[in-house]
């Protein structure tokens, strides 16, 4: 069995999901996500026998391009990540009633296959069409589902579609470029490839736009607030959850190893660059007075200390940045979460309308207690593990770097601890709010579970990861 | 085995953590207590078991539970140390954990939430011996920031006022501030040893002494007293500290006054070999802690709040910690740690007694004369109260003489301030000792008519603590000290062997003796013979209004920082924001605008076809014959 084979049960989930009908449409997406995720759970099972999971085949011969999917210890993380986050993502919609619902978990299942496969993908042909294909489910989610003014959602959503687009296209024609030189989109040829040093540069630079843009990194930023604002709540789930992180994916995936001298010219700049945008969003996240737009620019202050990680081009700083990942997909999406169970009963996302609630719903408020702590990087929490790892590898390039970039754990819990006892303390509310049903507390109990349990024996995660990126850092230095 | 106790040991409180949390409501107010304190409980034995064994083999125990976190060259295990400094910290802090549990009982009893606070004590003393047990710094962190969670669910316990919620909020963030500094403090250290193991590092700094070492060891030993300072209140990061006080009274007195604000004397203490190679470093600790004893102490002296005389007081006693440990003297500031756990926390338990008896009044004008009404309140009271100014034979004259005597033969000026600051204990504890129980009551009929002893529950904590305060100088009395010798192994250098009584060491603490003396004697003409009472908060004039406002530190924070943030954030989302997304939609209208352009040339003139399709010909052919 070689990982094509999850691939094809989402996509394969896509296409019945989208026969299904509205009604069942969305218990039969959780059970075709549900299944992918035991399929690649098997499939880690098997590549820690030391079984090659990988696949490939001949695509085109001219120009020459292999179908070929490669199932290292990275590609497996994130492959796990998305198909265990896409069953989370689905149950926790099951409270909304969508329109269409077929075609909307269809999207769902689609974008969740485009996905894997940008994680998997070893062929930059194959790869980039993976990562343009991914926008589209997406584009249409925060579109058709979304929520506020429809003319503002459109300015919005088209934005980031023209936007992220365009970064893509200076990969693409890096890639040209690439395969001109190499012959091939292989991985490894392009990992072998001789470059100039001005070469580097530009190939660098290429890349650093779509990624930067995917990531986002300041200042390119500025579609995101916004169509996480916007789009319905898994929408905004499967962007900060997922979709981010295949643009810090491909930074360790493609960037680095393919034009490391550039990325070691350009170190300072870059992890400088990224730095600013932990403080940066830290700073504007403190007076958002919408609560998805507050979670937005955390999440921005984030993947900002993540870059960071991957720009150190340290062993260190990539693993930190991996684990952090992992640890951000969870508790982004359980505190998107946290906010759309509050939208569901109070039909509110401003935060200066909610409080009170926590003496109405004890247990709401100790997992979104909990949510929130993982998100300042308690110890205790997986987060703890990737944040200090990051920060470490940030010390080991400068001092100054840790300090400015530690600065998250004293912002962090400013504005996140802020908005808490906006929302949740104080006088008791005077609308009612019901504690969490049974699908909601099964979705935070997961996803707490989740963080908690790695956040103490982080291990399996440690080694499941460490072998592939240390053979990436060969390529690197 | 040991495996198994120590389990046994972390596990009980955590246990009892989620037993209340998930059944609290079940067991019932009484059972959730009983459960809460039964699980403290268990801790405290395992930890008198630990502590017999370790005091008759002199052997520290080394636990080995799991593999934590890897980093490029190290990894850092979950691995627990208890040696002779783990093993007094756990004593006190699950001795006097337990005596706040069984006290809570009866203080909560009609708090519907009850088996919330059990939860979170709990959780509280399962950080703490985290904190005290772990064999690296990492484990300390996490023990560390526990505890400040707990701090900060303790705090905000009652949260439908903001104003708590704003004071446990304070909490979280100012003690940020200072883990940022641990945090750098662990990285400078894992980065010069390769390890955050204690007795690896002690190894290390003991055998080799490595010169590049020693620049970074400084900003190492900084940071982590940056650390210490959030923790334990120090200046400038104290100001959570009084407003900490908004947290239930046995909180107080458990985590703000006798167990988790000394955790920063315990880091130092634990890492007093790598302080000992950085004397600047000590330096700064010592005129610190005699900086903020002194500041602490003089807002203490007009506070009405008793709780918040009591937080002041804290703070100025940890301020004198500090300056033992700047001063080297680590087993002195170990003793006071202990000494004043047993009488500050007897204080805010008897506060509490008060506070109870009256309903919830906590302004010391409003009270008067209740030693009559509260036998054993007071009387445990007064002896906590003669404890902590420094009367003989008290337990609080011995630590304190200590530190006043390291101070005398290290630096005058420090011995001056610490002194200074002692008097002022005398002053400000007499004040609240006169004006709570002595004179007239001058609360409200309603509340005269209430007046009663504490029950049971709460008074015999009370007189544990209070036979304590009396009689726990003896673990370290002048000249023959069986903390220094006890201690002994886990310094560098052996501790400086007590002073021998020389005539200077008497004229000290007779001058110590004196000082106290006055200050109690101007508490007692001003509030027995001429029966003052402070001023209401509008007649407060001069330096007293100074004082009475802390400084204006909390004010001048505000406007310093929190305020210019808050603008810079409005201006980010405002301007910069907004200003950086018209820049893209600007492509947008470039392109657009580009294409306007574009679509003039398709104006569908034959001519104007032919035109350009001959002019770019010519172009090319130009290019080719003569441009190549």
């Amino acid at each position: 069995m070689d990982v094509t084979i999850v691939l094809l049960i989402l996509l394969l989930g896509a296409v019945v999901t989208y026969f299904s009908g509205n009604k069942a449409a969305s218990k039969v997406a959780l059970l075709f996500s549900a299944v992918a995720f035991g399929a690649s759970l098997m499939i880690l099972n098997q590549y820690n026998q030391g079984i090659d999971c990988g696949f490939s085949a001949v695509w085109m011969t001219n120009p020459n391009i292999l179908f070929s999917l490669k199932a290292d210890g990275l590609a497996l993380a994130m492959v796990l990540l998305t198909t265990v986050l896409t069953p989370l993502i689905i149950l926790s919609s099951f409270g909304n009633n969508f329109n269409n619902a077929k075609n909307f978990y269809a999207l769902v299942m689609f974008m969740a296959f485009a996905m894997t496969g940008t994680f998997l993908a070893s062929d930059g042909f194959l790869y980039y069409i993976f990562w343009e294909l991914s926008l589209i489910p997406i584009y249409f989610i925060a579109l058709l589902w979304g929520n506020g003014d429809a003319a503002e959602r459109k300015k919005a959503v088209i934005k980031f579609f023209i936007y992220t687009f365009a970064g893509s296209l200076f990969m693409l024609v890096g890639f040209i470029y690439l395969y001109q030189k190499a012959g091939s989109f292989q991985l490894d040829k392009l990992y072998a490839l001789e470059l100039s040093a001005t070469e580097e540069f530009w190939i660098f630079l290429a890349f650093f736009f779509a990624y930067a843009i995917k990531i986002p990194i300041i200042p390119f930023h500025t579609w995101q607030a916004n169509v996480y604002q916007k789009a319905p709540t898994v929408g905004t789930m499967l962007l900060s959850g997922i979709m981010l992180k295949m643009g810090l994916y491909s930074v360790i995936r493609w960037q680095l190893p393919i034009a490391p001298n550039a990325a070691q010219e350009l170190l300072y700049t870059i992890v400088g660059l990224s730095i600013a945008g932990v403080i940066y969003g830290s700073i504007v996240a403190l007076k958002q007075r919408d609560l998805k737009k507050l979670l937005a620019y955390s999440s921005l202050a984030h993947v900002g200390l993540i870059a960071a990680g991957c720009y150190t081009l340290t062993l260190d700083g990539l693993r930190g940045a991996v684990l952090q990942m992992i640890a951000h997909g969870f508790v982004i999406v359980g505190l998107f979460f946290a906010a759309e169970i509050i939208y569901r009963r109070f039909e509110t996302r401003t935060i200066a309308d909610m409080g009170g609630i926590r003496s109405q719903s004890p247990k709401f408020t100790s997992m979104f207690m909990i949510l929130v702590l993982a998100s300042v990087a308690l110890p205790g929490t997986f987060n703890f593990v990737g944040e200090f790892t990051v920060l470490y590898s940030l010390f080991q390039t400068n001092l100054a770097f840790a300090i400015v970039g530690g600065t998250t754990i004293i912002l962090g819990a400013f504005y996140m601890l802020r908005m808490f006892q906006q929302a949740m303390l104080g006088e008791t509310n005077a609308k009612p709010f019901a504690d969490v049903s049974f699908n909601e507390g099964i979705v935070f109990v997961l996803i707490i579970g989740f963080l908690l349990f790695f956040g103490l024996y982080p291990k399996p995660i440690i080694d499941l990861i460490t072998p592939s990126i240390q053979d990436i850092l060969v390529h690197i230095k | 085995m040991e495996t198994s106790f120590v389990l046994l040991l972390l596990l009980a409180p955590f246990v009892g953590f989620l037993s209340n949390i998930f059944f609290g409501k079940q067991l019932g107010k009484t059972g959730s207590g009983v459960l809460g304190t039964l699980a403290v409980v268990v801790s405290f034995f395992v930890s008198c078991y630990f502590f017999s064994q370790v005091s008759g083999s002199k052997q520290p125990i080394n636990v080995h539970l799991f593999d934590w976190i890897s980093l490029g060259k190290f990894s850092i295990n979950f691995d627990i140390l208890l040696d002779q400094l783990s093993l007094l910290w756990l004593l006190f802090v699950t001795g006097i954990g337990s005596l706040i549990h069984i006290y809570s009982i009866s203080y909560m009893h009609d708090d519907e939430n009850i088996h919330k606070f059990f939860a979170y004590l709990n959780l509280f003393i399962f950080f703490m011996i985290t904190l005290v047990v772990g064999s690296n710094l990492l484990i300390m962190f996490i023990g560390w920031e526990g505890v400040g969670l707990c701090s900060y669910l303790l705090i905000g316990f009652w949260h439908k006022n903001q104003e708590y919620n704003d004071a446990a909020k304070k909490a979280f963030i100012m003690n940020r501030i200072g883990d940022l500094g641990f945090l750098i403090g662990i990285f400078i250290i894992g980065y010069l040893f390769n390890t955050l193991d204690f007795n690896v590092i002690k190894q290390a700094v003991l055998t080799g002494s490595n010169p590049e070492v020693a620049g970074w060891l400084s900003i190492a030993t900084l940071c982590l007293f940056i650390g210490a300072s959030g923790k334990s209140a120090q200046i400038p990061l104290y100001t959570w500290l009084p407003d900490a006080m908004a947290g239930p009274t046995p909180v107080s007195a458990l985590i703000h006054a006798a167990t988790m604000v000394t955790a920063g004397i315990f880091m130092i203490t634990r890492l007093n070999f790598l302080f000992d190679l950085t004397p600047d470093v000590q330096n700064i600790i010592a005129v610190v802690g005699a900086i903020t004893s002194l500041v602490a102490a003089s807002i203490g002296l007009v506070q009405n709040d008793i709780k918040k005389v009591l937080a002041y007081s804290t703070v100025s006693q940890l301020g004198l910690m500090f300056l033992a440990l700047g001063l080297g003297a680590y087993e002195v500031a170990v003793f006071h740690v202990i000494t004043h756990a047993f009488f500050k926390a007897c204080l805010f338990l008897g506060s509490g007694s008060v506070i109870h008896a009256l309903h919830g009044e906590q302004d010391m004008r409003r009270m008067g004369g209740l030693k009559g009404a509260m036998k054993v309140t007071f009387l445990t009271f007064l002896l906590a109260t003669l404890a902590i100014s420094g009367i003989p034979p008290f337990a609080g004259f011995f630590s304190k003489d200590e530190i006043l005597m390291v101070a005398f033969h290290e630096n005058k000026v420090l011995w001056v301030i610490a002194a200074v600051a002692s008097i002022m204990t005398a002053f400000y504890m007499f004040r609240l000792l006169y004006l709570t129980f002595f004179k007239e009551f001058r609360g409200t009929e309603e509340q005269k008519h209430h007046l009663h002893e504490s029950p049971m529950l709460i008074t015999f904590p009370l007189m544990v603590l209070g036979v304590l305060s009396v009689v726990g100088g003896a673990i370290s009395l002048p000249g023959n000290s069986w903390l220094n010798h006890y201690l002994e192994p886990i310094f560098a250098h052996a501790p400086h062997e007590a002073h021998h009584l020389g005539t200077t060491e008497y004229m000290l603490m007779a001058f110590a003796v004196v000082g106290a003396l006055i200050g109690i004697g101007i508490a007692y003409s001003k509030y027995i013979k001429k029966s003052e009472v402070p001023a209401e908060d509008s007649e407060i004039t001069g330096f007293a209004k100074v004082l009475y406002n802390k400084y204006y530190v909390d004010e001048a924070y505000m406007a310093v920082i929190v305020k210019p943030i808050y603008s810079l954030s409005k201006f980010l989302r405002d301007y910069i924001e907004t200003g950086l997304s018209q820049i893209i939609f600007g492509f947008g209208a470039v392109a657009d605008g580009l294409a306007l352009q574009g679509k003039k040339l398709q104006n569908g003139n034959i001519g104007f076809y032919l035109f350009a399709f001959v002019f770019g010909l010519c172009s090319v052919v130009f290019y080719l014959f003569f441009l190549r």
